[in-house]
């Protein structure tokens, strides 16, 4: 049995004659992006103050890779939390200092490293974050998304294996928020820290996340997958996922995942069994790949923009489309067999060649002057299936259908 | 008498005795709780002294010491030379009424050294300095900075507490001294320039009158006010966040005030008893 990372058991803390956990029991597992979400002020901030030991249980344990906090002498705790490093909703960037200064302070204080290594890696980080600009700059003549990126390049510098998230995302347009969520994966899975995070983006957060803990009515009442979490039959679904997807929904013009299997579902009992229907996938995952000469910005804009084309162009005709993984969309055509599916296919993809390509151009180069590109393929497939088949066999049967439908230019940051 | 009625006088009597004995328990919960604020504000400074000696402080001293003591110099020299400047011409016009208008330089000198300039100069770093700190500190603390420390593992006692502490203890007695030459200066101005007394007689009243007690005597009282004025700003900007009268900006605010007055208070107080004490 692998022994969790971080547990809670029976966790309780309340402020005054407030409650705010309650019998809180949880399991966070080396490696892997755990994501805590529930409605604001529900207390996942305090949860995630006690990992770091800035907040103490009024009762309870928290085991630290199975040894209880409480049994470890100062020196042991000392060096567990070390190894954490934690991003704070409000970023907690020291107004006073530069942008460089704030990256430098942890290793400036707590290590021993040359002037010159210093410089180098906070240089490097600056880098990775793309803050070259505002290196210099003070955090209150920053946007709002450099300041995240300033802050989580600070929590990131001294190479944490575990780093806390709380609402990395509060504040940001929807294309900045999923800019972060790329990036705070992307880094994950560079370094390979154990990410905790607390959040409210859904379903964005699925697509990084490998547990989900639901804290709801002051306790965790589910622990699981994204997956799983789609068929956790609760309140906590009606309270707090229906109104936080359904912004998603008025954001996006897309469906949840969640959204989207009760449609599906709905939609099929209504059809006769064996009657066919269309399942069409479409990819970005050259996208990728260049990434890092486009930058997160751009990229999640051209998501964006190819998420609102999709669903424009086949909600139209009674489709209607999800967001499955970071760069993948399904999209669900109910009354078509495959010769009607694939002529509205083709439909797409001419339209697609005449408009979509130069809108998501125009958005993917807007201010920006440069004139080198990078170019990536969109590709997309379709299989038809009956409608009392697995939807899944579906998009697998059409992702191996997949072929390139265009290419698309981006202009490269400067 | 039945037995309702011997119930309600009863809790009559209870009531009344509560009444009788609700001011004492109000004088006895300030004084427990100013004893408990007296103990952790002890506890603050220990482990601010404490920290002093720890690595990587002499910067953050050095740049503390330019904010609360180089910045500070010319209000300092302002407000002593126009001290020095009133106290040599009241000073004046009573002494020469009884012919003893050549202890005028002592007089100044001694008034300046022993009380003016350490008092002065505390309440005036306190105002410029001390309330900027707790401000300071009020406001990194409300907006999760020293949180922010303390997840970085950096101590924000060794960050931000002990360097202005310490700064203080180092620029209060320099700031004094440059309080009490000044303000000798200003009752040479008035006494000397514009009065017509020999400047002689005002320097020589002064070199015989001012010993070295008098000099160190003023210097250890500047550094108990530097002492205390640092422990009660940095105090109440740490902790802003436990105020049970306010919250936020607000806080910051009361806090920066309650820092202020507190410090010219104490400063009077602790004036008086060094004083005795000096005087043993």
């Amino acid at each position: 049995m692998i022994v969790p990372l971080i547990e809670f058991k029976d966790i309780n803390k309340s402020f005054g004659t407030h409650t705010v956990l309650r019998d809180v029991n949880l399991q966070i597992y080396e490696g892997q992006v755990t994501t805590i979400i529930g409605l604001s002020g529900s207390g996942k901030s305090v949860l995630l103050k006690h990992i770091i030991g800035l907040l103490q249980p009024d009762e309870g344990a928290i085991l630290f890779r199975g040894r209880p906090l409480k049994e470890m002498s100062k020196s042991e705790i000392a060096s567990s939390t070390r190894q954490i490093s934690y991003m704070f909703q409000g970023n907690a960037l020291f107004d006073s200092m530069t942008v460089y200064d704030n990256i430098a302070l942890p290793l400036r204080e707590t290590t021993n490293l040359s002037k010159k290594e210093i410089d180098r890696r906070v240089m490097a980080r600056i880098e990775q974050t793309e803050l070259n600009e505002a290196a210099h700059r003070y955090p209150s003549e920053l946007s709002g998304g450099m300041q995240k990126r300033a802050a989580l390049a600070r929590a990131l510098i001294t190479d944490p294996r575990i780093v806390l998230f709380d609402e990395p995302t509060t504040g940001q347009d929807p294309v900045r928020k999923n800019a972060i969520l790329s990036m705070i994966a992307q880094y994950q899975r560079k370094f390979n820290f154990t990410a905790v995070m607390v959040s409210h983006e859904i379903p964005d957060v699925y697509f990084i996340s490998n547990r989900i803990l639901a804290l709801y009515d002051k306790t965790i009442v589910f622990q699981g997958s994204p997956e799983e979490l789609s068929n956790f039959d609760h309140p906590f679904n009606d309270e707090v996922l229906r109104s936080l997807e359904g912004l998603q929904k008025e954001l996006t013009g897309l469906y949840s995942r969640r959204q989207f299997k009760i449609l599906h579902h709905t939609q099929m009992q209504s059809r006769k069994s064996g009657e066919s229907y269309c399942v069409a996938v479409f990819d970005l995952a050259e996208l990728n790949a260049v990434v890092p000469h486009i930058g997160y910005d751009k990229a999640q804009e051209t998501i964006h923009a190819m998420g609102l084309y999709i669903d424009r162009h086949f909600g139209a005709i009674g489709g209607f489309s999800t967001r499955r993984k970071a760069r993948e969309f399904v999209t669900v055509l109910p009354f078509s067999d495959i010769a009607e599916a694939e002529k509205i296919l083709n439909e797409f993809v001419d339209d697609f060649h005449e408009n979509g390509i130069r809108d998501l151009r125009a958005n993917a180069q807007k201010d920006d002057a440069s004139e080198n590109c990078v170019e990536f393929a969109i590709r997309a497939g379709i299989a038809e299936g009956k409608a009392d088949d697995d939807i899944d066999s579906i998009v697998d049967s059409a992702r191996a259908q997949q072929k390139e439908i265009g290419r698309l230019q981006c202009a490269v940051k400067e | 008498m039945g037995p309702d009625e011997k119930s309600l006088n009863g809790s009559e009597n209870h009531e009344n005795g509560m009444a009788l004995t609700r001011p004492f328990a109000l004088i006895g919960r300030k004084v427990i709780k100013g004893i408990n604020i007296l103990g952790s504000a002890t506890i603050f400074l220990m482990m601010a002294l404490w920290n002093t000696f720890r690595p990587k402080q002499f910067s953050k001293v050095v740049h503390q010491v330019y904010y609360i003591g180089a910045t500070s110099t010319t209000i300092i020299m302002l407000v002593s030379l126009f001290t020095g400047m009133v106290l040599g011409l009241q000073s004046y016009h009573a002494l020469i009424q009884f012919g003893a208008v050549g202890g005028l330089g002592a007089l100044v000198s001694l008034s300046l050294i022993r009380e003016l300039g350490p008092v002065l100069t505390a309440i005036m770093i306190t105002a410029r300095a001390g309330s900027a700190i707790t401000a300071e500190i009020g406001i990194q603390r409300i907006s999760e900075q020293i949180d922010a420390l303390q997840t970085m593992r950096v101590d924000p006692f060794r960050y931000l507490i002990s360097p202005r502490i310490t700064a203080s203890i180092i620029s209060y007695p320099l700031l004094t001294a440059v309080f009490d030459f000044i303000g000798i200066i200003g009752g040479y101005i008035t006494s000397v320039l514009l009065l017509g007394l020999n400047a002689g007689v005002y320097s020589h009243s002064i070199l015989r009158n001012v010993d070295m007690k008098d000099l160190t005597d003023g210097f250890i009282k500047s550094i108990v006010f530097a002492v205390i004025v640092a422990t009660v700003c940095c105090y109440q900007g740490y902790f802003v966040h436990m105020r049970g009268d306010s919250k936020g900006a607000k806080a910051v605010g009361m806090a920066t005030t309650s820092a202020v007055v507190i410090s010219c208070v104490l400063i009077l107080v602790s004036d008086y008893v060094v004083t005795s004490l000096l005087m043993v």
